[in-house]
């Protein structure tokens, strides 16, 4: 039988893991002691703590693939590689968020913790080797996220997308498990690789695990955020404080991909059949439904909300492939989205100061009059998000839609191509008003210099991705082939 | 095989420099400086295509010449592979040479962020020449694409009125077509086992059914660009709507990258499909050529009238291409290079006027010739040109699809002729009703004669109209080898 052995040998996959939970329990003690004006220092420590897991999540290098904790959890090169990842993305959301929260006086030891707090959990899901640890990630990244965006008490609109966030995020995970026990019925495990081979085998009761699959797909679409499980998306995104709107909108879409992965593509992945049909349903759904709402949104939140949920349509597409050119071209889509996303939220937060949001399409009216370098972020931002070249949206698009081909979804690519179009209609008009309006009102640009280097490095990346995407798309492949 | 000296890349990525060089330094307090970078850069960059010219072998049959190949997206085998031939050589040119034509017209008449105005010309005319160079699938959309982002904002922001809802519907109705050409890719793609070449979706056999399909993908995308009948609808609201540099560079290029995308696409790729739909093709064509010719002659806007006469005298490409034979396409050609020349000429024409009285409305105007002798006789040789007066480039073209016309069926000969008559007369009745009769108002008594540098430009295009209509001899040489593969590769079967 087992005997547990818990030494720092068996632990070394976890270690990136374990660092993070020792430096935010540090966190919360040093910020009961740090003074009001004094908070920066907590903030730094929190960024130290997120660069500090990278290194040590990256410096796990080459092709294998560790278990520890009787194999519930996994260290690859996928996972490596998407922590690093979503390490990354949560360090610059903190940075991007930082002057917001500050003047609106949020910027306490809780948000920076529950963030780190929702991080663990995402590094968990993306490590996870079992149904149980994916559940528990999972469910400590919801958990943190629920109390993130209630963290706004005296507004409304918070409250009630907190509200709404959690009801439905309960019965998603509710759903999940029950479709999770119905897996255990059908092959007598919760481990992936053992499910994986159980339904390889004769044993299994093929009709009670994909009674079992309806359920967990309909979880993975609800933490998606795929139609017909969307609802949540525009009013915790309108809802929520535009930083904790960011914080959901980028990092945790590489930990669903990782979730989706692990559960689909690792443990589920005899089914394929299965799932295929049911994840092309819901990309065409999402596609549909995200492009075409959008474009009657008049509050760049929920614009963004919407264009989300078609952006996981596409993402699903790349996934519903169901072969290793399908699964790094997802990975690659899913790691560009979120750099996407955190320029475009990062353009809202520079724009907002005290007392006021530019969420409104409108606040940005006559950009380029103000500023002609953030009116080109935005423009390079906004022509990604639809796909047109160079800047890498497009190569994204184009990788899962030959991947989606190949599988033999040729309709539904004609109609995600489609529905691209329509998108692009949204997407341009921001560009319209930018460009071609007049100011509104008056324009601030924050003037901190820490976010306007980062948000314009972020600019050049999406569009130097798109003219040499060569290394990061080698890496989905490789990290994708050396971890399935 | 040894890299020679990578002329296509310059010619690409010069401009584009000199655009990004124009933005970073042409703040909107120092215009002068954003405009000499600018002069500079299209100069260069025209300088830099004339040994695409000189170095031409018309000895190398249709093969593409100047290649370059470098790996670029490992991942979907996507290359960097550049390379031209007689079809799209003198395109490159033309392009490059119209970017010298645009920055010297736009110097007194653009003064809002003219950085941004110039950056985004240079801009797009490298992204041009990139398309007409790129020989990768990829590579070809990607260029494709990434122009409509500097011409949506050039109609957009400079544009007229009513701009904003011009810009929107080009960009659309573009981006509609060429998503559906990117699907047809994927597949092709897929059909290649893995390659985006151009050359090796020329080489693959295709099944009719897959033959029309993509065909008609491609067709939608091409069919938009150029455009055809019944797709063309946002071409005049984008011209009308347009600063004149803006609806020169469309007039005089990008309507041609839609006739190149069917040289290149869709008659190698899906040769039996473009007999099967010849018949079709050449109908929409001709109700081109004939209807937006009618068309031409109702309108009452100086620029929406050269904008359906551009429509009509396109409906000319489109049928001598389908034509499948050799004086047919050469005449098709020959068209987009003179029709390039001509369409700028009467859109800078246009553009000396508004720049005077802006308006567009033929009406406001009358007597032009008493106050602007100059430019009346300048006016005169473009509209000649404009209705396929012999001696002039816009005689050449036309001459020869009629030619290959009647070697067809002499009913298309007979309603392709009809263009003579109508072009004609739409275009010197908006001369006589502009430039003749008596002054008919205080506006235009007091206008002023061209200047030196409008002169400079309208010369320029004279110039290259008679000589083209002339001595067309230097034209018809670089083009026919390629004519010539071309032709007896679409007459080979792939089933």
């Amino acid at each position: 039988m087992n005997t547990a052995t818990f030494s720092l040998v068996t632990l070394a996959p976890a270690i990136p893991e374990i660092a993070l939970l020792v430096m935010v329990s540090l966190l919360l003690v040093v910020d009961l002691f740090v003074p009001e004006r004094e908070r920066h220092v907590t903030f730094w420590l929190a960024i130290a703590a997120l660069l500090s897991c990278a290194t040590l999540a990256g410096s796990i290098t080459g092709n294998a693939t560790a278990v520890t904790f009787q194999a519930m959890f996994v260290a690859d090169p996928m996972s490596q590689t998407l922590k690093v990842a979503v390490l990354l993305a949560v360090a610059v959301t903190l940075v991007y968020g930082r002057a917001y929260l500050q003047e609106r006086e949020m910027l306490r030891g809780e948000f920076l913790s529950l963030a780190l707090f929702a991080t663990l959990g995402m590094m968990v899901m993306i490590s996870a080797h079992h149904f149980l640890t994916l559940y528990l990630g999972l469910e400590l990244l919801a958990l943190s996220l629920y109390a993130m965006v209630a963290l706004q008490r005296d507004s409304v609109r918070a409250t009630e997308a907190a509200m709404k966030y959690f009801v439905l995020g309960a019965l998603a995970s509710g759903m999940l498990l029950y479709g999770m026990s119905m897996l255990y019925g059908a092959t007598g495990s919760l481990d992936i690789a053992r499910v994986a081979a159980a339904l390889g085998g004769a044993n299994a009761s093929q009709s009670l695990a994909a009674f079992g699959l309806v359920f967990v797909v309909a979880g993975v679409a609800f933490k998606l955020g795929a139609v017909p499980f969307h609802m949540w998306i525009p009013d915790v995104y309108h809802g929520a404080a535009t930083p904790t709107t960011l914080f959901i909108g980028a990092a945790p879409k590489i930990a669903a991909f990782a979730f989706v992965m692990r559960l689909l593509a690792q443990g589920l992945g005899g089914m394929g059949q299965d799932w295929q049909l049911m994840l092309a349903i819901l990309a065409a759904a999402s596609i549909g439904l995200g492009n075409v709402v959008a474009i009657a949104q008049t509050n760049l939140k929920r614009m963004l909300a919407y264009s989300a949920i078609s952006h996981m349509g596409f993402l699903l597409l790349g996934i519903l492939a169901g072969t290793d050119n399908g699964y790094s071209s997802a990975m690659f889509y899913v790691l560009t989205y979120a750099l996407m996303t955190l320029g475009a939220f990062g353009m809202i937060l520079i724009l907002s100061r005290a007392g006021f949001e530019a969420e409104e399409l409108d606040d940005f009216k006559g950009l380029n009059r103000r500023s002609r370098w953030f009116a080109f972020v935005m423009m390079v931002i906004a022509f990604s998000l639809a796909g047109i070249p160079p800047a890498v949206g497009f190569l994204a698009k184009l990788a899962v839609l030959q991947a989606a081909w190949e599988a033999g979804f040729g309709a539904l690519v004609v109609f995600a191509v489609l529905m691209s179009v329509v998108g692009a209609f949204y997407y341009l008009r921001l560009v319209k008003l930018m460009y071609m309006d007049e100011p509104a009102g008056e324009i601030t640009i924050a003037p901190r210099a820490d976010m306007r280097v980062l948000l314009s490095a972020n600019a050049i990346a999406v569009l130097s991705l798109g003219i040499v995407p060569g290394p990061l798309m080698d890496l989905c492949a490789r990290v994708i082939t050396a971890s399935l | 095989m040894p890299q020679p000296f990578p002329i296509l890349s310059l010619v690409t990525w010069l401009p584009v420099a000199f655009g990004v060089a124009v933005l970073a330094l042409g703040s909107d307090r120092r215009p002068a400086l954003a405009r000499w970078t600018a002069l500079a850069g299209a100069v260069l960059g025209f300088l830099a295509g004339i040994p695409l010219w000189t170095g031409f072998s018309t000895a190398a049959g249709g093969a593409m010449q100047f290649q370059e190949l470098a790996p670029w997206i490992a991942f979907f085998n996507v290359n960097y592979h550049l390379g031209v031939d007689g079809i799209s050589m003198p395109l490159i040119l033309l392009n490059s040479f119209m970017t010298v034509l645009v920055v010297i017209a736009h110097w007194e008449v653009v003064t809002d962020r003219v950085g941004q105005y110039l950056a985004a010309f240079l801009i797009m005319s490298g992204l041009i020449n990139g398309t007409f160079a790129a020989l990768d699938a990829i590579v070809f959309y990607v260029f494709f694409e990434a122009m409509l982002i500097p011409m949506f904002l050039i109609i957009g922001v400079w544009g007229g009125p009513n701009r904003v809802y011009a810009a929107v519907k080009f960009f659309l109705y573009t981006l509609l077509g060429s998503l559906l050409m990117l699907a047809a890719f994927v597949y092709l793609y897929h059909q290649t086992n893995g390659s985006f070449e151009i050359q090796d979706f020329h080489r693959l056999p295709l099944s009719m059914t897959a033959q029309v399909l993509v065909f008609l993908a491609m067709f939608m995308s091409f069919a938009v660009k150029v455009p055809m009948w019944p797709v063309h609808t946002w071409l005049p609201d984008a011209h009308v709507e347009a600063p004149t540099g803006g609806s020169v560079i469309l007039a005089a290029i990008t309507l041609k990258i839609g006739a190149y995308g069917f040289l290149r696409f869709n008659l190698p790729i899906a040769p039996d499909a473009s007999h099967a739909l010849a018949g079709f093709m050449i109908a929409l064509s001709l109700i081109g050529v004939v209807y937006i010719g009618l068309v031409a002659l109702a309108q009452s806007d100086m620029k929406k009238l050269i904008a359906y006469s551009s429509i009509s005298h396109m409906g000319f490409v489109t049928l001598g291409f389908f034509l499948f034979n050799a004086n047919g396409m050469l005449g098709g050609l020959i068209q987009m290079v003179s029709h390039g020349f001509i369409s700028a000429a009467m859109f800078l024409c246009v553009g000396v006027l508004y720049d005077r009285m802006h308006s567009r409305n033929i009406a406001d105007y009358g007597g032009v010739a008493n106050t602007m002798p100059v430019f009346a006789a300048f006016f005169v040789l473009f509209a000649m040109a404009n209705s396929g007066l012999p001696a002039t480039s816009g005689f050449v073209g036309e001459f020869l699809v009629i030619m290959g016309a009647v070697k067809v069926n002499f009913w298309y000969a007979f309603l392709a002729g009809t263009t003579l008559v109508f072009g004609a007369a739409y275009t010197l009745w908006m001369v006589k009703r502009v430039l003749y009769g008596e002054v008919a108002n205080e506006g235009v008594a007091s206008l002023r004669d061209v200047g030196a540098r409008e002169a400079v430009f309208l010369a320029l295009l004279a110039a290259c109209v008679l000589a083209m209509g002339v001595y067309p001899k230097p034209f018809a040489e670089v083009m026919s080898p390629t004519i010539t593969e071309l032709l007896a590769h679409v007459t080979t079967t792939k089933l």
